[in-house]
């Protein structure tokens, strides 16, 4: 098939190039699950200053705020974006049947990329952080002025980069004809988060106020919704299908779901603000959105379990499935918490607290992150060349690791969130609430540190599997010899 | 012509520009110009105004005053003071655990002062703005004048001197040894200026 369109756009037919560029996938994907191990160890340094055991007391370089913006940040662009990126490098390709536009371009894509997740880290380590959530990079100048590095011009140009790299290919195949599911999510996601990052990284430094956190409120809303959700649930449009090998279940419902969300998403950003001094009619616009977007919620659910009558069991003998469709339940269990939580009655104990800080890891964890581990359980050997995992039985306990530690977290924080907005509303004293959840943020510190060693077990399979030299025999043997060495 | 839909170019346009520009301008634009006749303050003219605090900073750390601010508590200096503080607070990530706002529910009135308006956010130490989604500590807009200088140097150098069930970090590094130094200073300016410019 590669030889066949290759030699159709008569682009060097002699020697036919591989559809997919394995070494991009490769490097993405490990490049991925290094920065969420430096992540999510950042997590646990700030989650133990809260259990005032901070490991660097005094040292002005971890002080544990700039270490919490490194946690968000390290999670959002090093590990999701990375590895999102090598799953576009083996998607696109095979939904459009033709290569991204260039080799070069991809490498230059992934250094550049490289280079500014470490100026994110080095910055914010250093103090010169901006306030926007989620896109604490630094600016071009430090606020007092002094021209630091024009990083946000830089992400603009690798995004702009990045859009034509993937863009080209999608164009050449889908301005001709009907595109599948998948495609219209990764059209999208692109100029959207071109646009977005524009909007976010810009707009608030000029814009006092309620204004400014107007903005701000898309930025952080936007960042989730229209780039991690669409190429979230892109992938799974092309993952889940290919490996039940059935087709979704029906495409009405698919379309349904991508209009809902193309629509309702961008117009929620200021729930991020209800009871803050932006103008009400804007508040109650960006809770009826939310509450609307439920539609497109309800039916890709029920398109994707649906999708799996029939095949009941997959999820529990296929590795990847499980991930998926675990990460599924954890999304549709955040998305009817923002359509509760939203509201105004519930603001007005649930803003401020634990509760949004447990919502924010069921959904960046709970479902982006699941999702991207199970895509690279499916891709990771392949793209090294392996037959199979160095042990596929260790995934069994990563799994267990992982949602057992999500769910507990998910549970601690909420019910700590719940505990502190009620304290609040009734006028308890600050020590007060700090005491009342001293033992949940021990807890959460322990849930973490179960998350944190799945997560690192994984990565050594990962690495295991890369090194461990090809044939069955040979990996068992490894296997048996390594605890002895 | 049923296909179209489905198609690039329509979903790219449509969706892709179409519906966020739509949202960009529906809660974006439109919300911003609905706040365009509030006056906004810069932060030469909210520095002409030098709190009595700063001026018994000068006094009470004079060695360390005359040295990072030379000419005492003067418009410029203050001015100085406040701006280090406000990027200080950013970089530290202040506002990840306290807010800027109180809103009119949970009784946010009764504990820490009047609610907030839009009106008293416009000025330059609230660009970018800091209104904060997150509460580890308490809401910060009315704490000028609310606590002694003495106290914050004692709580910025450990918290837990004053406030024994603090979480918050020691920022022993505003200090030089155990007198303020240059950000020290500049972040007590910034706790007793804050929400001095609302009525009270």
């Amino acid at each position: 098939m590669t030889v066949a369109v290759a030699a159709k756009r008569g682009a060097k037919p002699l020697v036919p190039q591989p559809l997919i560029n394995l070494g991009l996938v490769k490097f993405h994907m490990a490049a991925g699950f290094i920065f969420l191990i430096i992540a999510m160890l950042w997590g646990i340094f700030y989650a133990l200053q809260l259990n005032n055991l901070y490991p660097f007391p005094g040292i002005e370089l971890f002080s544990p705020g700039r270490v919490r913006m490194v946690h968000t940040n390290g999670v959002a662009y090093g590990f999701i974006v990375n590895v999102f990126l090598a799953a576009l490098y083996w998607a696109v390709p095979r939904l459009t049947q033709r290569r991204v536009l260039s080799d070069l371009l991809g490498w230059l894509i992934f250094w550049v990329y490289l280079f500014i997740i470490l100026w994110t880290v080095v910055g914010i380590h250093l103090g010169y952080a901006q306030a926007v959530e989620w896109g604490e990079t630094p600016g071009a100048f430090a606020a007092n002025g002094s021209w630091l590095f024009p990083i946000d011009e830089l992400v603009m140009v690798g995004l702009v980069l990045i859009a034509i790299q993937f863009l080209t290919p999608i164009f050449q195949f889908g301005s001709k004809q009907p595109m599948y599911v998948s495609l219209w999510y990764f059209s999208v996601a692109f100029i959207w988060v071109i646009l977005t990052y524009a909007m976010g990284n810009y707009l608030p430094e000029f814009i006092p106020g309620a204004g400014g956190a107007t903005f701000v409120g898309l930025f952080i809303h936007d960042l989730v919704g229209l780039l991690v959700t669409p190429l979230g649930w892109g992938m799974m449009y092309y993952f889940v299908p290919s490996l039940l090998k059935k087709p979704i279940w029906s495409h009405a419902v698919s379309l349904l779901g991508f209009w809902g969300l193309a629509f309702f998403y961008p117009l929620q950003g200021v729930h991020h603000f209800i009871y803050s001094t932006i103008p009400m009619f804007a508040q109650f616009g960006a809770v009826v959105s939310t509450v609307a977007i439920e539609i497109m919620v309800v039916t890709v659910f029920i398109n994707f379990f649906m999708t799996l009558r029939g095949r009941e069991i997959a999820p529990v003998t296929n590795m990847p499935i499980r991930w998926f469709y675990t990460g599924m339940v954890f999304y549709v269990i955040t998305c009817i918490q923002c359509a509760v939580h939203v509201q105004f009655w519930a603001q007005e104990f649930v803003h401020f607290t634990d509760w949004v800080v447990g919502h924010a890891h069921l959904i960046m964890f709970g479902t982006f992150g699941f999702w991207l581990i199970g895509i690279t359980t499916d891709l990771w050997p392949r793209v090294v060349g392996r037959k199979n995992w160095w042990s596929p039985a260790l995934h069994e306990a990563v799994f267990w690791m992982c949602t057992i530690g999500l769910a507990s977290m998910f549970v601690a924080l909420t019910s700590a969130g719940l505990v502190e907005g009620y304290l609040w509303k009734g006028l308890a004293p600050w020590e007060v609430s700090l005491q009342s959840v001293r033992l949940i943020w021990l807890f959460r510190t322990a849930t973490g540190l179960l998350m944190f060693a799945g997560v690192l077990l994984f990565a050594f399979n990962m690495y295991m599997t890369a090194t461990t030299p090809e044939g069955e025999e040979a990996a068992l043997g490894l296997k048996v010899a390594a605890p002895a060495k | 012509m049923e296909n179209t839909i489905e198609k690039f170019q329509f979903i790219f346009l449509v969706a892709g520009i179409g519906f966020f520009v739509l949202a960009f301008i529906v809660s974006g634009v439109v919300t911003v110009n609905a706040l365009t006749n509030l006056p906004y303050t810069t932060l030469d003219e909210l520095s002409q105004d030098v709190s009595p605090y700063f001026t018994a900073l000068s006094k009470q750390y004079p060695e360390q005053f005359e040295k990072y601010y030379p000419g005492g508590p003067t418009p410029e200096n203050y001015r100085e003071a406040l701006m280090l503080a406000r990027n200080t607070y950013i970089g530290e990530a202040c506002w990840h655990c306290h807010s800027q706002q109180v809103r009119p529910v949970a009784n946010e009135d009764v504990r820490f002062g009047p609610v907030s308006t839009a009106a008293e956010q416009q000025h330059e130490l609230m660009m970018p703005q800091l209104m904060g989604t997150r509460r580890v500590g308490p809401d910060l807009s009315r704490e000028g004048g609310f606590r002694s200088n003495d106290w914050h140097a004692a709580h910025f150098y450990n918290p837990r001197s004053v406030a024994p069930t603090s979480v918050m970090p020691s920022y022993t590094w505003f200090f030089d040894g155990q007198q303020p130094n240059k950000k020290g200073l500049a972040m007590i300016a910034y706790m007793q200026w804050l929400g001095t410019n609302v009525e009270r």
